[in-house]
Formats: structure tokens, sequence, C-alpha cells
């Protein structure tokens, strides 16, 4: 599957799009982590703005890459979360790991 | 109290049919005219079912998933996620939040997730012989149109 992954001005930006579950999960981890390896960039984000659906695979790959980024003395970021996916996230307290962008969340009309 | 419709489906454990049994229950339940937040709750819950059935009940091989979703005259949706497959020892303990067994990235959140975006679930389990999950929404009416 399509996963764009931006790197600029010593940040990576991966645009995740579609369905994030446990089958796609192993493949979107294994492309931004060849990235890290690649780049080792100081800062990654990712961007969650055309993911339509999430579950608590999303949280593996979020707290995973959490992990690979502290490793190499980066910092994670996710942005554009949807209410829904922000819901999941905080379930999962990664508030507390303040990834979470201040004020991206995107507001969907219902 | 009797359903008044019901649905069953039911598919082998392939990571690629998660997504198929999510939106197959989320198209039958969209009978009721449920909001888009009560629907992606429902997709997300069965999403989580349905992974454990792949990763924890039947780990390496492939078994059968099978799903039973049945709406009730006061708006209630009722989802049976059952498998034949491994059981769980000890349920309290898997349910517990950021509890998991497997390797890898799962975050132990699956029960923690059913629990706050349904309205009740149930857990049902015997070693050897499988895990049943049942897990309820009441979805708020809406007015006719």
């Amino acid at each position: 599957m399509d996963l764009k992954i931006e790197s600029k001005d010593n940040a990576v930006t991966v645009y995740l799009t579609g369905e994030i579950d446990h089958h796609r999960a192993a493949d979107i981890r294994e492309k931004i982590d060849m990235a890290i390896e690649r780049i080792r960039p100081p800062m990654l984000y990712l961007d969650f703005g055309g993911v339509t659906f999430m579950d608590s695979s999303g949280i593996g790959l979020v707290m995973g890459r959490y992990r690979a980024m502290q490793l190499i003395g980066g910092k994670l970021i996710v942005r554009n979360i949807n209410p829904q996916i922000k819901k999941i996230m905080r379930l999962a307290g990664l508030e507390k790991l303040s990834v979470m962008e201040k004020g991206g969340v995107t507001n969907e009309a219902n | 109290m009797k359903p008044i419709n019901e649905m069953k489906i039911s598919f082998p454990s392939r990571s690629s049919n998660e997504s198929f049994s999510r939106v197959s229950v989320a198209a039958f339940v969209a009978q009721l005219d449920p909001t888009l937040d009560e629907l992606a709750d429902i997709k997300t819950a069965v999403s989580e079912a349905v992974t454990n059935c792949i990763v924890h009940a039947y780990k390496e091989k492939i078994g059968m998933v099978y799903i039973t979703t049945s709406i009730y005259p006061d708006g209630r949706v009722r989802i049976k996620v059952k498998d034949k497959g491994c059981g769980i020892e000890d349920i309290e303990q898997a349910m517990e939040p950021l509890f998991t067994t497997a390797a890898g990235e799962r975050a132990g959140l699956g029960f923690a997730v059913m629990q706050s975006f349904m309205n009740k679930l149930k857990v049902y389990s015997k070693v050897g012989k499988g895990t049943t999950v049942i897990m309820e929404k009441k979805l708020t009416p809406r007015e006719n149109g």
C-alpha cells in the first residue's frame, strides 16, 4: 500500500491513509522503521489526516515508533487525528506522553 | 426479548478478514440509522474482538470465527464473536488494560476498547475449547423523518 513519507528540515512526516488494523499495521511499521533507520531524524510526525478507521493496532504502532524515536534521541508527534482516533489514543493514555499535537484535532462534521 | 433481525457470518481467521468482518456488521447495523460515532464505535469493537481471535485464539493456525449480530426492538445491538481456539486461562487478567501475551506490538487494549466503546461486554472462555465475546450497544433513538 502507498505510504507517503516526506523528509524535510530534520523532520520526517509520515502521511497515513485508509484503515489501520492488525492486518495492515505490520507493513506500515516496517516502512516507517526503514525511514527512521535510514534518516535518523530528530523529529517524526505521524499524520493521521487520511485515516478512515483505526483500532488498537494503531496504538501499538504509535507506541512502537515512540520507543524507536526515543532510542535515537528523537521525538514523535501525532497530528490530524479525528475524534474517533483521539478517543482510542486517550484510552491508551497517549496524552500522558504528550505525543498528541495540541490543536491538531480535526473537527469532522457528523 | 427476541431479536427482530439477525445475521450470521463465519470466516477463517485470516487477518485480511478483519476489515470484512467489521464492515459487514456495520452494514447490517446501518438499518437502525446509527450516528457515525456509534457506527465507528461498533466497527472498532468488532475489529478488536476479531483480531483477538486471529492473534490469540488461533495464533499460528487458521480456524473459523463466527459472528452473530442481533437487533432488538428497543434499539439494542448485540454482537457475538465466537472462536474455537485455545481459550483464555485468566479472563480477568486478559481484560486488564495493557495486559498482553502477544509478541510484537500489541497494545493490550482490545478488551478495554470493547468495554469503553460498547455498553456491555461479557467474555466466556474455556481453555482448549474457545472463547465467546458478547457485546451490546444501545443506539440513540432517532426521530423518523
